[in-house]
Parts: structure tokens; sequence; C-alpha cells
């Protein structure tokens, strides 16, 4: 049976509503657990002496006055915590050539970037470990220092690894097409520089693991704000050498993750590694500092790139040269090369063009390591085919509308595999265009830029259209070799009382998977929501999952508690059946009530159903199936990604004395497939154009020449707040996936997509009457001046 | 924070008997000590806590001369000091609803941080700094990043603004700290006209000379355009702008600070 999803109607149509979130009032009345809200008997406290020097050799350690401490009970040293714990290599075998050095968790030798840890002090208070560490007195040689991605493989560079011979981690190339012929016969080519600033995730609870070993059980328990608790089973069993089957890891509540806590973090390895010596659970909690020096930084990019169009506005070929710098090691186990390797797959993504170059080059250098951050690689390759289809537009005096309906997809042109290879399964960038300006009233805004230009206002209106990646298949991680999980399960189980209980291998970080996952069973079932208690992240309880990463908890975890909830409702119904004398296939459940499938009436209460199941099996007929828990998997197959698409606007002012841009408002439309929960979704839209804007206006991590990070703290490292937010206008289109009966996609990392172009193409709409043009993030108010020529050097 | 002793006295007598003690350190509203402590940036021995000093709080208006009570806190003063609107709106645009619920005008003329607002405000004034021996001209008082004519273990009791016929402030935010990148102070009354800068010099806060000059004749935002930005090569120079960028704010701002003192 099918789910009619035309008619919002039917019975318990829950998906597609907007339902409470089970989750939210206990978070909001401060009753959520945290890794730090968990105090275990006998634990302690590690604290870690981080390198001050980006690159350095380690000489010596003295621990005597950190030992004397009072509390301080023991310092490991990377030499210590070698000898118990194996190192890692960040790399995959499907990104052909890349390559990174052992990392171990704790610098052995070596430090190589401002924050890598170089000891541990464990105390039996944060504090006495903190006052240990400031004692701890190591010994540096400094080293050079490699700071500057464009001249990292320089042959007078120093080599920051000398046994891999160069600085070049990663490098590929793709090209369809002829590019140099269609460059050469263009009516027009267009070139630009662009740079993405390095960001980092800002997490509202900073990175957070506390790890207990059981020696009597030889049983390793990680309480641990993750993404994905089955991946961190594998990484800790494997490194520690204990049997994946003893090691539990417990994700409870996570306050933020955006791709920051998806990685393998060397302190917080160090953590279990620690407890597993001592035998005592141990506590880390990253505070701000080490938040900003130790989580992985992204979206470090400088880019070349090239746009050839035909007089129609045709685009005839795309051209990108992507240099990016990750920091001394590829971070495991996901590897530091698939932000670089997702700007060759996803620029020029909403354009059936003909000829592609584009090539990305991954160097190391000595700053925190860089890795998957929201929206991977996305705001990059978007603000690089979006900047460059405006300017090109701009050169043949051509709306950016229209240049963009001229070269997007047709909405009928599905399925079919773009010039970067990838494979599109259904999009809607036309219907999505024309949703947007819809919304916005493109006209009426031209009208209003128009009209503040004669008071002196120079006001601007930016579109990105874009691709977003979600539902990943094995082709993402595990073609490669790395224990990461693309496909995922629930069980859902019917207690006595008629109750729903859902264990998923999704995780909840704040974003709402367990209010998808709880409406999502209930119509499966046919039970309220609020009847439907969701479990996540316990890899000894859920069924073994991925957890949440590139957009995946609703596409594929949602499809897996839908085919599960709909097994239960048929093992349910068998029950049913048999204790009425009826045929199944006539029966229904309907807000917790077994009923007639044609006229709706009420047969049968599931608590009824549930006592007799479970206390008087006795009176039901003997070889009656009542297996009241189902399990179910999802894999996608067909496609190696679900793609989604939308297309974003935004309207700003720039205050050309001051160089201040001003968000007017913003626009998206985009297309998720099924939307299971329409508030979750335009939320998470939101939430996701705040990280883009963030990019666009404020974020950037510095560094010095010698690698010092200049702006450790939220004082210095601007992030978006809510008072200069615009106002976020969401829409959807809605092409389900044919891969599931779901049909859901990814919603989760659109909004940072196409974000930052879209203010890009705003201020240089603006700022284009004056001859002036923006294409370094973050577009501070120096820089928009800068471009002005108001301030020269 | 490393561990110290704390008093709290509740006259300004015993305040300065306390602050005669090795490494004593004055406390007032903490908004920029309590992180320093917190952060080991600093050690004292004792903290000597003004909030409990009744002699140190409230606003008067009297003869044209508004007086500030050295404890009062920039909420309090953006409520009360109706008498003088340019500050007290100055006073209730610094940080953030915390900072000026804790924070108090003595405190931040006693730190004088180079970014803070009040010091532009009693520069730009020709304000009077009272401590509990002397009394200090604003002109005399502000003496560099930081520094101040306060001696060691002097307090500040209060700060005594004589009320301008017009005035203004514009601040051009640091958007994370709410501190000024550059805020102009620009007032016009029985001592001329005065412009003060803070956020943008290494120096501190400063009066802009050229531009006093200039508005003595013609107090208006025109009178300023013709002049040259001061040089960028003493401003502040960080991650959120260069000292070009806050000299060409300078001027910018003093010319907004003009027309909004002129309403």
């Amino acid at each position: 049976m099918t789910i009619r999803f035309d008619n919002p109607d039917r019975p318990n149509s829950y998906i597609g509503k907007t339902v409470p979130r089970p989750n939210a009032r206990k978070l909001v009345e401060g009753r959520g657990r945290y890794v730090d809200d968990i105090v275990l008997p006998r634990m302690v406290h590690v604290a870690f002496v981080r390198s001050p020097l980006a690159h350095a050799r380690i000489e010596g350690i003295d621990a005597a006055a950190a030992t004397g401490v009072k509390g301080v009970l023991r310092v490991f040293t990377g030499a210590d915590l070698a000898a118990v714990c194996t190192p890692w290599v960040g790399v995959l075998a499907h990104l052909k050539g890349l390559k990174s050095p052992p990392q171990n968790a704790l610098a052995v030798d070596r430090a190589c970037w401002v924050g890598e840890a170089v000891a541990a002090v464990v105390a039996t208070s944060r504090a006495a470990a903190e006052e240990g560490a400031a004692l701890v007195e190591v010994d540096y040689d400094p080293l050079p220092a490699v700071t500057d991605t464009m001249s990292a493989l320089d042959a007078d560079t120093p080599v920051i690894h000398p046994g891999l011979g160069d600085n070049l981690a990663f490098r590929r190339l793709h090209e369809e097409g002829d590019v140099e012929a269609a460059m050469a016969s263009a009516h027009k080519v267009v070139s630009a520089r662009f740079r993405t600033a390095r960001h980092t995730g800002v997490t509202p609870e900073p990175r957070s693991i506390l790890v207990d070993w059981n020696p009597a059980e030889s049983q390793l328990t990680a309480w641990h704000a993750t993404q994905a608790p089955h991946m961190m089973q594998s990484v800790l069993a494997e490194h520690l050498d204990i049997p994946e089957s003893r090691v539990r890891v417990i994700c409870g509540d996570v306050g933020g993750s955006y791709g920051i806590k998806v990685h393998v973090y060397p302190d917080e390895v160090a953590t279990a590694a620690i407890a597993k010596v001592m035998g005592r659970p141990v506590k880390f909690i990253a505070d701000r500092l080490e938040s900003f020096t130790t989580d992985i930084h992204a979206r470090d990019h400088e880019i070349e790139a090239k746009i050839a169009v035909a007089k129609d506005g045709k685009i005839l070929a795309i051209d990108v040269d992507d240099w990016t710098g990750i920091g001394p090691y590829s971070v495991y186990p996901r590897t530091s090369a698939i932000e670089g390797n997702q700007v060759v797959n996803l620029c020029g993504g909403p354009y059936d063009f003909a000829n592609y170059r584009a090539r990305t080059t991954v160097v190391f250098q000595n700053k925190t390591p860089t890795c998957q951050y929201r929206a991977v690689g996305h705001p990059i390759a978007v603000a690089i085919t979006e900047g460059l289809v405006d300017m090109a537009a701009a050169a043949i005096g051509m709306d950016p509308v229209e240049i963009r309906r001229r070269n997007m997809y047709a909405d009928d042109a599905y399925p079919v595999t773009s010039p970067a290879k990838m494979r599109f399964e259904g999009l809607s960038h036309h219907a999505s265009m024309d949703k947007l300006l819809t919304l916005m009233d493109y006209d009426a805004l031209r009208a209003d830029q128009a009209e503040a230009m004669k008071r002196g206002k120079r006001r601007g209106i930016g579109i990105a259209s874009f691709i977003e990646l979600t539902n990943p298949s094995p082709f993402m991680y595990g073609i490669g070799g790395a224990r990461i999980s693309a496909q995922d399960g629930c069980t859902v189980r019917m207690d006595p009382d008629g109750s729903v209980v859902a264990l998923s291998g999704v995780t909840e970080q704040g974003q709402g998977t367990e209010a998808m996952l709880s409406q999502v069973v209930a119509e499966g079932v046919g039970v309220t929501p609020e009847k439907v208690r969701v479990i996540t992240g316990d890899t000894q309880v859920t069924p073994y999952g991925g957890g949440t990463w590139a957009s995946r908890g609703a596409g594929i975890g949602g499809e897996a508690a839908l085919q599960a909830a709909r097994a239960l409702r048929h093992s349910i119904l068998e029950v049913a059946g048999a204790m009425l004398q009826a045929d199944a296939g006539s029966l229904d459940i309907r807000d917790g009530q077994v009923v007639n499938a044609d006229t709706g009436a009420a047969r049968l209460p599931l608590e009824e159903l549930g006592r007799i199941v479970y206390f008087r099996g006795d009176t039901l007929p003997k070889g009656l199936p009542r297996e009241l828990v189902q399990t179910r998997h999802f894999i996608t197959m067909d496609y190696p990604f679900a793609f989604t698409n939308g297309v974003q606007a935004s309207y700003i002012e720039v205050d050309t004395d001051t160089g201040v841009v001003t968000l007017l408002k913003h626009w998206c439309v985009e297309d998720c497939g099924r939307v299971i929960n329409p508030q979750l979704v335009d939320e998470q839209i939101r939430g996701g154009i705040v990280q883009g804007l963030g990019g666009a206006l404020y974020e950037e991590i510095h560094y010095d020449t010698d690698g010092q990070l200049l702006n450790g703290s939220m004082a210095d490292y601007l992030v978006p707040m809510a008072a200069e937010m615009p106002d976020m206008v969401i829409g959807h289109v809605e092409t389900p996936t044919l891969e599931s009966d779901l049909g859901a996609k990814g919603a989760g990392e659109a909004g940072t997509a196409g974000a930052p172009a879209a203010v890009m193409n705003a201020i240089n709409d603006a700022l284009r009457p004056l001859g002036a043009q923006v294409t370094e993030m973050p577009f501070t108010p120096e820089r928009i001046l800068r471009a002005l020529g108001t301030i020269t050097d | 924070m490393y561990s110290f002793d704390f008093a709290r006295p509740t006259s300004v007598a015993d305040a300065v008997a306390a602050l005669g003690q090795e490494d004593a350190q004055a406390l007032s509203g903490g908004q920029t000590l309590i992180p320093t402590l917190k952060q080991r940036l600093a050690s004292p021995s004792v903290l000597v806590s003004l909030s409990a000093i009744a002699d140190l709080k409230g606003v008067s208006a009297e003869g044209g001369t508004l007086s500030i009570g050295a404890g009062t806190t920039h909420a309090t003063v953006a409520a009360e000091a109706g008498a003088y609107p340019a500050l007290a709106e100055l006073a209730g645009q610094i940080g953030d609803p915390a900072v000026r619920n804790r924070g108090t005008i003595g405190g931040s003329i006693a730190n004088n941080d180079p970014s803070a607002c009040y010091p532009a405000a009693a520069l730009g004034s020709g304000a009077t700094i009272v401590t509990n021996s002397r009394e200090i001209a604003a002109d005399d008082y502000f003496q560099g990043m930081f520094t101040t004519a306060l001696e060691e273990g002097e307090i500040i009791t209060a700060v005594r603004f004589p009320i301008p016929e017009k005035a203004a402030y514009i601040k051009f935010q640091q958007p994370a700290s709410r501190f000024a990148l550059v805020g102009v102070y620009v007032s016009k009354g029985a001592g001329g006209v005065r412009v003060a800068v803070t956020g943008a010099s290494n120096d501190g806060v400063f009066r802009w000379s050229e531009a006093e000059a200039a508005l003595a004749g013609d107090f208006s935002a025109g009178a300023v355009e013709g002049l040259a930005a001061p040089s960028g090569a003493d401003m502040i120079s960080d991650l959120h702008g260069s000292g070009d960028y806050r000299a060409h704010l300078v001027k910018v701002l003093t010319k907004r600070a003009v027309a909004k003192a002129n309403g």
C-alpha cells in the first residue's frame, strides 16, 4: 500500500505537516543531557598542553611541576599514548593520489599547527588539569612554518612532511569537451579570481567526550557529542585494539554540529586512550579557544575561473583552477580532499553546457586541519559559478535571471549527466526560479532598486542557483575503504500500551531528526506522533547506521523508519485480523485504533491488542506471528547521490561611505523532494542561510605568516547575529526522489550553499555602476571601500 | 582565574585604604577586568569591589552640569541622563544589556580602553574627572591607550559633564563586541566645538583639532567635507579595519555626527 501523499486529508497524515518536536520542551527547559552534564563515579578530567608554535620539533617535555599540582594524577606525552593507540592516515582509495602522514593522538616529536595537542594532563578536577597543563614545560625547536596556499608547492617552500616528498596532498583535474577551443571562439570570456575565507563551525556546545573503560567487561563506553556514533565505534576499536563489539558510543543531546563533529579528533581519541590506560572515566570538554584552534576549519580556497558565453548568453565553457590549504594532515577518516573534490564536482551544476575543466590542488600547511563543514564545497562552487554567470550577463548586457533561464537544465531533461559527471535524477531549476521571482516580485524589486538609486542609495539584487548533494551512497566514503555506513536502519516496536518506540541509526544534533522520525513512524504505523518515542545515538541499542552528515537523515534514515513502521503496521494488522476474525487487508490503523479500512469504524485500540499479545498470548491462535518489532534498512542504489536544487536571492544596500552592507531581505526556493515537516525544513534552510551569510559578510579565521591564529575568540571571530539578519522568505518545489517511498532528499545544506553567492552578486549588482566588484569573502566594509577605490594603500 | 582575596568596602575612604595593599586592584562593573582574570592575564592579590559604595552612584543635573557617580551603570545613565540626551544615547549603545547593567562609567574611564565609548564623551564634552583626591580636566586625564592621569590607588568618584548646546555621538560598531571600531563625539557649547574620536588611534581617544577649527566657524557637515581625513599611519590597524580604513571612518562619522547634532 502506497501512501497517498497527494491527499493531505488521508488518515494519519503526519508526513508533510508541521508537528511539534518531541525533544523541544526538554531542551528549552534545560533538561537536555549533554556530555558535560554526565558525571560518573571516579571520573577525572583531561586538559591538553597545546603547541604555541605552528611548526616545531619537540625536544623534551618536563612534567615535574605539573605533577606537583594538587589533584593532578598523571601527565601523558605523545610517546606514552603511541604505545597504546595506533596512528591513523586520512586517505581514501577513491581519491587517487591523496596522501597524508600518520597522525597520532598526541603529537610525537613534532607539532604541526598552533593548538595541536602535545601532552595531556589528567586531574581530579578540570581546574587542576588546566593548572597542571600550564606548568608542563615543552622544549620546542621552531621549524619553518608553511602558511601560504599558493606558494606551498614552490621549490623554495619547506616541505612539511619530508617523507611525503612535497606539500601536495591531492590534485584532481577533470576535463570534459574542449575548453580551450570554446574559449577561443566565444563571444565573450570573463575571468575572475575568487577567495573564500577559512571558517569554522562555532558549535554552541563545544566538542565533548567522556570515556569509561571497564576492564572487568573489557568494554569501552564513550559518551560523545558526535554525528556518527557507529563510525566512532569502529575508529576507537581499531586504534585502541578493542573488538568493535566491545566499544559502545552513546550520543545524547548535542548542541549543534554543522559537520564539525563528524570527524576523528586526536584529543578525543587521546581521551579514550587515557581512559583505557587509567581504568577511570575521563572527560574532555573543549573550551572556546580550543574550538577555534582544533575544531576543523573549512572553505579556505583561492580560485581562478573563467566562463565563455555566446552572444545569446549560452554558456560555452567553464574553467576553474581551485587551490586550498588543508593544514598539516588530511583529517581522518573522511579526508580533507573532499571539499576540493566537491568544487570540481559542483561547479556549473545547474547548467547545461558542454566544455568544462576544473582542477583542485590541495596542499599541506601549518594551520588547523580543514575538513567537511556544512555544505562541503557547495558555497565555493556556487560562488564561482554564479559569480561568473552574473559577470557574463553583465558583459553581454543580459538580465541575470534571463541568462540563467537560457542555461539551466530544462525541468523535463532528466535524468541527465552533467559535464562534471554528476547524475541528476530529477531537478526543478525553472520551476524554482519561477517561484522565486513570484515570491520576491522581481520586477517590483528592480523598480525599488531604481527608486532607491534616485535617493542616492546603492541597492543590489543577487540571484544564485545551485545544486546540493544529499542522500549519499557508499560512493562517498565506503568505496574508498572507510568504515562509514551509507545505509541506515530503524527498528520500530509496539509496546503493551500501544505506544511505539523507534530506534534509529541517524542522530539528533539539535536539528530535529527525532521530530522527523516521529512523524514518519506515526504515519507509517498509524498512531499520533506523541505516541512515538524516538531513540537515537547508541551503538549498542540502535540499528547500524551512518548518523548525520551530507543531508542524509531524512532521506536515508527517514525511509528506513517508514519501511520499518509499515512492517510493524502489517504485523499489528495480522494480529488484529486474528483477534477480530477479519481479513487483515480490510483493516487499517488510525490514531492508535484498529479500524475498518473502508468505513473507518473503530474496532480495537492498540492498547488492547498489546495487552492480548504480551499478557494473554495464550488466547491467540498457535503459530500466529506476533512480531511487534520490525527492523528495516535503506540504502540508495540507483544514484550515487540524490541531488537537490534551489535558487536564492538577496537584496542588499551598500553604504558607500562606510562600506557596510545591509541585508534587506533574502529568499530561497529549494527542492528537497518530499517535505516531511515544513517548519523544520524552513528553519533548516534559514539556519543554513545564516551560516552562508556569515561566510559572505563576517566569518574569517586569520593567521599571521608564522601560523599564529589571530582571532581565537568570539570577540574577534565574527559570526552572524540575529540583529543583522534579514527576513528570509522560503518556498519549495517538491520533486520526490523515486528511489524511496518517502521521496525525501536532504535539506540541511541548501541554505548555506547558495547564500554567499547571492549576497556577492547583490553587492556587485549595487557596485557595478560604480565600476567596482568584490570576489573575496567575507565582504567586509573595508574590502568594499577598497573595491570602490575609496581607500587605497 | 587565579585565586585572590576580595574586599567590598562601603566608603571611598575604606576603598582607598584597601587599595593600599600590595597588588590590589579596584573592581567596578568588571566587564573588562573579570574576563581578564578569567584568561589569567592578571593576578591581583586582592580585588577591591567599589560596588557597595553608595556615594559613587547616581545621576544629577544642576546648573548646566550633569554629574554622574563613578559607580553608575551604563543602563542607569541611559535611563536617567535625560538632561544630556547625546550622553544618554551613547550609554544606551554600549555593549549589550548585560554589559550595560554591570559596567560603570567610572570603570570605563579608569580603564581608558582605546575603543570605549565614554572616553569620547568625556573628552568630547570637556568633562571633569573627579577623584577621591582631586579634579582632572578630561584634556589632561586621557594620556594614551589604557593610560590615564590616575595615580596608584586613586579612585574616580564622579564625572561632571557641562551640558553643551548641541552634541551627538556616532559609533561604527565592531560587530561582535559592539566596541567602537571608530566613534566620534561632537559637541558645541560654551567651551566651543569639540570633536573627540575613540577606537581609531593607537594613542587612545583624541581630539581632531582640524575638524574642531573648521566647525568652530561653521558647525555643519559641509565644513568637514573639505578636510583631509587624519593620517592612517597612527591609527589602530587590526583584523576589523586597517589604519587607513579607520582614518576614513573618522571623517565620515564626524560629518554624520555633526549632522545628527544639528538634528
